[in-house]
């Protein structure tokens, strides 16, 4: 988990041009929404295209969303869940 | 009433004149994206929202940037300062970029953040996003710089009396090829704020004489 949580934040840094961030820079349990790195919606589609290219997830709800992208964790462990499914 | 250029910015490969005077140079030919990023930490903006922008609105972004510093926009009501601006290319260099991620059907993951800047208003809307400016404002193609369609256009705003001041000129990228000229246009009464010699008439005839000689 802790391998795949620290390739998540270098992967959300490169995908969302997160400039003068780096991985330790991000908090794994702090939200990614709002005030923390400041995303914002187009962000949001980012992520969902990046669980899709990198995991081959797609996420069929878009209400799961919310609950998926809350951190780096809860990111980590829902493609840990479905890639094992 | 009359409007006067109060001041002009032009960005060219590498090098940034404010009012004809060179206040940034790339020594050595680098790509754009090197070019500019520099250029921005330059200025301290803290504006992180620039790192997202694609290289037509990083263009247009930073020779507003400069233009707003040396105009005093604290006079004005947001609602009435009006940005038009044109170029050639409108935003094909975004377009080819997003058109090839889209190329590969076994690869199909267009990009969201290359999708929303296929429209070349949106560097306006980025301009406006930042300094907070609600007028009236306007994105022309035309196939080179051209001072009377931007003198029409502008002068009938005044004349409309729909902008008090207006941000006006070419944002032109495509392919590491770019040039900025950016002016200010406000009415004679307005003081110059600037620090260098003073303003110009607004007319396309001035107009094509910045253009040629910054």
């Amino acid at each position: 988990m802790e391998e795949l949580i620290e390739k998540l934040k270098k992967e959300v840094i490169e995908q969302l041009n997160l400039e003068d961030i780096s991985p330790e820079d991000i908090d794994t349990d702090s939200p990614l929404f709002g005030e923390g790195l400041g995303l914002d919606s187009i962000d949001a589609l980012e992520l969902i295209v990046l669980l899709e290219k990198n995991y081959g997830l797609k996420i069929e709800d878009p209400k799961d969303g919310k609950k998926i992208f809350h951190s780096i964790r809860t990111m980590a462990e829902y493609i840990t869940e479905h890639q094992k499914a | 009433m009359e409007q006067l250029i109060n001041a002009n910015i032009r960005i060219t490969p590498f090098q940034v004149s404010v009012n004809g005077r060179t206040e940034y140079q790339a020594e050595n030919f680098i790509t754009f994206a090197e070019f500019i990023k520099p250029f921005f930490k330059s200025l301290n903006l803290g504006y992180p929202k620039f790192y997202k922008m694609d290289s037509l609105s990083k263009l247009g972004f930073m020779a507003a940037e400069l233009m707003l510093r040396q105009i005093d926009l604290t006079r004005y009501d947001n609602n009435r300062v009006g940005v038009v601006l044109s170029n050639s290319s409108s935003s094909l260099d975004t377009d080819l970029a997003h058109q090839q991620s889209i190329q590969d059907r076994s690869q199909y993951f267009p990009s969201p953040s290359v999708f929303v800047y296929t429209l070349p208003n949106i560097m306006i809307g980025e301009i406006s996003i930042r300094h907070r400016l609600k007028g009236e404002n306007a994105m022309l193609i035309s196939e080179r710089f051209d001072s009377r369609l931007l003198f029409t256009y502008v002068n009938n705003l005044f004349r409309e009396k729909k902008v008090d001041v207006c941000l006006t000129g070419w944002v032109e990228l495509l392919n590491e090829q770019f040039d900025a000229f950016l002016m200010a246009v406000e009415p004679s009464t307005a003081t110059f704020s600037g620090e260098t010699s003073g303003a110009l008439p607004f007319s396309p005839e001035t107009m094509d004489e910045l253009y040629k000689t910054t």
